[in-house]
């Protein structure tokens, strides 16, 4: 008898249908046995905040009281605001990063020369560890430099690390390296979003992502370019899924189709490194059609300066360019300043060298014809997006950008950057609900690590590292200029009182006025030298650097040609490594063509527990610091990170007390008390980076008794009299308890998302940056529906207002002299079109990336970025442009289901299921060119390295025409190690990648490169 | 209350935290896989496999789709494999929810026929013949919890609850949806308990995204005991028509 399913389905339902009640016609008993119970019934509850990418979205944790001790479960948390319980699959995978049989759970050490580890106790490691730093560097410290200036510090000894840790373990980690004379102080931020700082501050006065994750929701066209948020940010989703819900158009530019094209209205591909020509035409487009908002560009934007007569744009060069050195005289760069040494403005934008005149002007090049050509993309797909994204310059109209490393990772990353940030302020989308530059952090705390000075050359709070040239304490807090016009905040000017506060924070009561509070005892910088990622392993490659803290990092896959940085380990005399799994870093030494036996590396690797297994804070993308708890206790006999380096520091200061040694007084004096027991307490760091007033004081009509916390950084002092670790931090844990733990659900008077008690944002608990933009000069909301803050009966209501001044005019229009411009952390307070302070030019130009497949630049003489760093080692080695052995144009990417180098998802089966192989993908056009079917294992090869990968052919790949020629690009996710997954057979990208670096930030260019794919 | 899930596939981003938040909360092992020129994996639903979502490249009216599909059982509303069983201690409707469910005592059963059985293409067996899928997450949901991949879902492409409710959203989101997607269908709306929504024809997202229309052999024990059973002339008038 045949029947087909389908019928079988109906027929079935018929009978059903038909039985009507009580004839189910078998026993229920089966069925009261699932009325069970749930496993996590009697389990203890803690909450968590994921330790992956920057969304910061909440779990629960359930550990089981009896037994083992051990997690039950891992699930999303439905109370949490930004996820409502949704995770993603490493997310929801959280259980198999803690409860994980690779897990390295005891300390080894590999004996120079060895072929093994071998596992040894903490004690023994730390002591070791704490000698070999000690020799290192006693060996090495530089007292003066070449020109005879103090500096205090050793470049034999370098740390990358961590955006893995909590912030409080960021800030003692910071304590201890700068204690010790360090100035190779790298971590993941140099990598990930370095160019975002430098080009948001350049223009609206602070690095970070503007605005947060719900706020998405908000807005009415979303721009996804340089980024793939589907995969790398899969929860940032929800809440843009909410806005195409309500209306919103989704746009993703990329020159591959990606699951977040797959959700998108318009997709536009577009070739790896040119999105500055294509942004560069969406200003030409949005001035040649006038669909700026006028009142926003002329009151808020410097559009109105003057520029010096001497600035000019040639031949792809700007005005003061040394070819000698490389680098630009900015001087020619500067506005023409009035009597009072204000910035002259000519608000009727007539004059031919205001800003926005030479905006004009630069841009008036970046026509579509132009762009095409240059982009790849075509004309109708260009206009599509401009079109769409320009519709929002309009004051009830919100536009945002989600953008990650496709802009970051260039030689001219930081001017891609700008190029957005420029035509947000245009549109007036800076301040706004739904605006703003949102710059997708990759890690879960490396907005906090970046906040926290894990870089050479900034301190806590994005206090500039002092150069040898400020010898004095005074020298250095006189070094911000200061606004001669009355309505400009020029918050910086307050940047004396967060040094003085850090320092103290540092040395505690050793630090007072007579020793400038310890300033001779930090280390100081080469003035014009760069101490980042590139320089650093430069320097170890060439053999100047001896030691090296690789903690909660691995540089062997996630270092821009990683053959280079895993030759340069080899050159080491000892390496610290901090990590949960062993890696690629660790066990460099055995790796892929490496002989142990040539190898003389001392080699420590330490087992850190799991986020899960401790308790501290983290900052997500959205500048939100969240508070996690402790569910199970270290698994076997790893460690917080807060414990490791508290005993580090404590050995080092006891055998620097023990037997003397060179320059003692940071060690000694560097203040160390954060135990509580025998444990590292992160509620005593959280206060100390909160501040505490030192002494009692009296502040207006306020007196503050010493110990007691600061309620905020506009009470610090600059006298001593305040301790705070990073002033921005300032509000976070307050007498009124830790702000970062709160979890209250109720939304703001606005109604837009903001949940002010939900956790705690930097600055003061601000949600939206810049919103002192999004009201007209009265102080009232250009947009009613979604306002941000607006100005009722005397004072803000709203979010907490960027600044505390009144509106720049009252309620009849006329000027308020109480009033502040709105862009508070810039000099003169305005939002800056053309920007001065920049390595390579106040307007962005689009430059050919190091590699690429053009022989001229359709936009300008100039292939090539004039300012981008060379670096010229045998290892450093480049295709010839339009080489014919490297004819494709590639690009690193990640997958959702892995993180950064893979090294905490590659040993997770789960994860591994999802995605077990390194690929990389086509077209189908190319695939058909050479002879490549879709599964086969191919060669990808640069001048550089080569390695082995899984053919993915593919429609969402397209050859594209670029100048004429047809362009096929290609691309592979660097989330790949030759450790795990076990095999061995799968080779991080970073292999293929280029050392070249940003004029500005040197952040590797690992987005453009030329490579070539073969059968293998 | 009897539940459904609304799956709303032009929603999904393919994240994937379904498929593992299924695996994590059944403790599922994973499994050994590799690249086979795609990102979906593993290959198949298995034994330890309940959900995975299916990934197609498609082009329509000129322009490139990435479809995306998270199968698993639909909790038929006449389940035919609990029909083939005839066990009720193996396979059973939980009357509480709907969740079709089956019991280790699977294992007795002729595994190839409730696997033959099934129009979706779902259930898989172990080693030892054991039946396994999609147990709607039984016991979250009898303790007032979403089902672990409804939770884990980012952007509402999955919802679950009573199922009437679920059923009224099904048309309310199809009418919506068809703005943008005038071909987008509800599969299946009225047989199961699992109603999928497609932007085009459903098997552009998946072959086995609609109920199995390919012949099977409808075997003589199993016409036999579906002739026992009330309402036989309804069955065979359609058997014979």
């Amino acid at each position: 008898m045949k029947v087909d399913r389908r019928d079988f389905l109906k027929i079935s339902g018929a009978m059903v249908a038909g039985m009507a009640v009580g004839t189910l016609g078998f026993d229920l008993k089966p069925v009261q046995s699932h009325a069970q119970m749930l496993k996590t019934r009697y389990a203890k509850e803690t909450t968590t905040i994921c330790c992956y990418c920057g969304v910061g979205c909440g779990a629960l944790v359930h550990t089981s009281k009896k037994g083992d001790g051990r997690i039950i479960n891992i699930e999303g948390d439905p109370d949490h605001v930004i996820n409502r319980g949704a995770l993603c699959s490493k997310g929801a995978g959280l259980k198999g990063l803690a409860e994980n049989t690779n897990r390295l759970l005891t300390p080894m050490y590999r004996a120079p020369f060895s072929d093994k580890w071998e596992e040894v106790s903490w004690d023994w490691a730390i002591d070791r560890i704490a000698q070999r730093v000690k020799k290192t560097r006693d060996a090495t410290f530089i007292k003066t430099n070449a020109t005879g200036q103090l500096v205090n510090r050793t470049e034999a000894i370098a740390s990358v690390g961590s955006a893995a840790f909590d912030n409080e373990e960021c800030w003692i980690y910071q304590a201890l390296m700068r204690a010790l004379g360090l100035v190779y102080i790298e971590h993941q931020a140099r990598l990930c979003h370095s160019s975002t700082v430098p080009a948001l501050a350049e223009t609206y006065g602070r690095g970070a992502m503007t605005n947060h994750f719900i706020d998405m929701k908000n807005s009415d066209c979303i721009l996804v370019m340089g980024s793939n948020a589907a995969e790398t940010h899969p929860i940032s989703f929800k809440w843009v899924t909410e806005a195409q819900r309500n209306g919103a158009t989704l746009v993703s530019v990329d020159p591959r189709f990606t699951r977040t094209s797959s959700k998108a209205d318009i997709y536009a591909p577009v070739r790896s490194g040119s999105d500055i020509a294509f942004l560069g035409g969406m200003i030409h487009y949005i001035l040649q059609n006038s669909l700026f908002q006028t009142e926003y560009v002329l009151h808020y934007t410097n559009a109105a300066f003057i520029l010096n007569p001497e600035y000019k744009f040639e031949k792809g060069l700007f005005a003061g360019f040394d070819p000698k050195t490389r680098s630009y005289d900015k001087s020619k760069w500067a506005f023409q300043l009035d009597a009072d040494g204000k910035p002259k403005r000519d608000m009727s934008l007539k004059d031919p060298l205001c800003v926005f005149n030479q905006l004009k002007k630069h841009y008036s090049r970046y026509d579509l014809k132009t762009v095409s050509s240059v982009t790849g993309t075509s004309e109708a797909d260009l206009l599509a997006v401009y079109k769409a994204f320009a519709a929002t310059g309009k004051p009830d109209k919100a536009g945002t950008i989600l953008y990650a490393m496709g802009w970051t990772q260039h030689t001219v990353g930081v001017q891609i950057i700008r190029t957005m940030a420029i035509i947000q302020l245009l549109l007036g989308n800076v301040g706004i609900a739904g605006g703003g530059v949102n710059a997708l952090r990759g890690e879960s705390n490396v907005q906090g690590s970046t906040d926290h000075g894990l870089l050479f050359h900034i301190w806590p709070g994005y206090v500039g590292v002092p150069t040898a040239k400020f010898q004095k304490l005074e020298d250095v807090l006189k070094r911000r200029p200061q606004s001669k016009d009355p309505l400009s905040l020029n918050w910086w000017q307050n940047e004396p009182k967060y040094i003085v506060s850090y320092l103290k924070a540092m040395f505690g009561e050793t630090a007072t006025a007579e020793n400038e509070f310890g300033y001779p005892w930090m280390p100081k910088l080469d003035d014009g030298k760069s101490y980042s990622w590139l320089d650093l392993f430069d320097q170890m490659y060439q053999r100047t650097i001896k030691g090296l803290f690789a903690w909660g990092m691995n540089p062997a896959c996630s270092g821009a040609n990683a053959n280079k940085v895993r030759k340069a380990l080899c050159n080491l005399d000892w390496m610290v490594n901090v990590n949960l799994f062993d890696n690629e870093t660790g066990s460099f030494w055995k790796g892929p063509g490496m002989k142990p036996t040539n190898i003389g590396t001392e080699v420590f690797m330490l087992p850190a527990c799991v986020s899960v297994e401790k308790e501290g804070s983290i900052t997500n993308s959205g500048r939100w610091m969240q508070w996690r708890y402790a569910g199970p206790k270290p698994l076997g006999n790893s460690r917080p990170d807060g414990d490791i380096i508290l005993e580090l520091g404590l050995k080092l200061k006891e055998i620097y007390q023990k037997d003397g040694g060179v320059f003692l007084d940071p060690i000694v004096n560097l203040k160390w008390d954060y135990r509580t027991g025998h444990q590292f307490d992160s509620h005593k760091v959280a206060k100390i980076i909160n501040g505490t007033f030192t002494r009692d004081i009296k502040i207006g009509d306020t007196e503050y008794k010493a110990g007691k916390q600061v309620p905020t950084f506009a009470l610090l002092q600059a006298d001593g009299s305040t301790a705070c670790g990073c002033w921005i931090y300032s509000g976070s844990y307050t007498d009124a308890g830790n702000m970062s733990a709160r979890r209250k659900t109720d939304d703001a008077a606005n109604q837009i998302g903001l949940y002010p008690e939900f956790a705690w944002a930097w600055p003061v608990n601000r949600r939206i940056l810049y919103n002192r933009a999004s009201v007209d000069l009265k102080g009232q909301p250009s947009c009613a529906k979604r306002w941000v803050i607006k100005w009722e009966n005397g004072k803000w209501v709203g979010d907490v207002p960027d600044g505390p001044a009144p509106p720049l005019a009252d309620a009849d229009g006329k000027p308020n002299p109480n009033g502040k411009h709105p862009f508070i952390m810039t000099l003169h307070g305005f939002g800056q079109l053309f920007g001065p302070g920049l390595n390579d030019g106040p307007f962005p130009e689009h430059y050919e990336a190091m590699e690429c497949p053009i022989e001229k630049n359709p936009l300008s003489d100039q292939l090539h970025s004039p300012t981008m760093p060379i670096y010229s080692t045998d290892a450093d080695r480049f295709a010839a442009t339009c080489d014919p052995k490297y004819p494709y144009v590639c690009s690193t990417y990640r997958v959702s289901e892995h993180w950064q180098t893979g090294l905490m998802t590659r040993p997770q089966p789960w994860l591994l299921e999802l995605q077990p192989q390194v690929f990389v993908e086509m077209s189908e056009e190319l695939a058909a060119l050479k002879h490549i079917q879709n599964g086969e294992r191919v060669i990808v090869s640069t001048a550089r390295g080569s390695m082995e990968a899984t053919a993915i052919v593919t429609k969402r790949f397209k050859p594209m025409k670029i100048a004429g020629t047809l362009v096929y690009p290609i691309g592979l996710p660097y989330n790949f190690g030759w450790r795990w997954p076990a095999s061995g057979t799968e080779e991080s990208a970073n292999v293929l990648t280029p050392f070249a670096g940003d004029s500005n930030t040197r952040i590797p260019e690992t987005k453009t490169f030329m490579a070539n794919v073969s059968k293998k | 209350m009897d539940k459904a899930f609304l799956i709303d596939t032009t929603l999904c981003t393919a994240c994937r935290g379904c498929q593992v938040a299924c695996k994590q909360w059944h403790d599922l092992p994973a499994e050994i896989t590799k690249n086979r020129g795609t990102y979906e994996n593993p290959a198949d639903l298995s034994f330890n496999t309940y959900k995975l979502v299916r990934m197609r490249e498609t082009v329509v009216d000129n322009r490139l789709y990435w479809l995306f599909f998270p199968e698993q059982c639909r909790h038929c509303i006449s389940p035919p494999c609990q029909d083939t069983a005839g066990e009720p201690g193996a396979i059973y409707t939980d009357p509480a929810t709907g969740a079709v469910l089956y019991s280790a005592e699977t294992r007795f059963l002729k595994a190839d026929d409730i696997i033959a059985s099934c129009p979706y293409h779902i259930p898989r067996k172990s080693e030892d013949g054991t039946l396994a899928k999609c147990d709607m997450c039984n016991d979250r949901v009898h303790n007032g919890l979403l089902p672990a991949c409804v939770q884990s879902c980012p952007t509402g492409a999955m919802t679950f609850g009573d199922r009437d409710k679920v059923r009224k959203l099904a048309d309310q989101r199809i009418a919506e949806v068809r703005k943008k997607f005038p071909k987008a269908v509800l599969v299946d709306p009225d047989d199961v308990r699992v109603i999928y929504l497609t932007p085009f024809d459903p098997k552009l997202s998946f072959e086995h995204a609609v109920a199995d229309s390919g012949p099977i052999d409808l075997t003589r024990h199993l016409a036999l005991r579906k002739m026992t059973r009330p309402f036989t002339s309804v069955i065979e008038g359609i058997l014979n028509s």
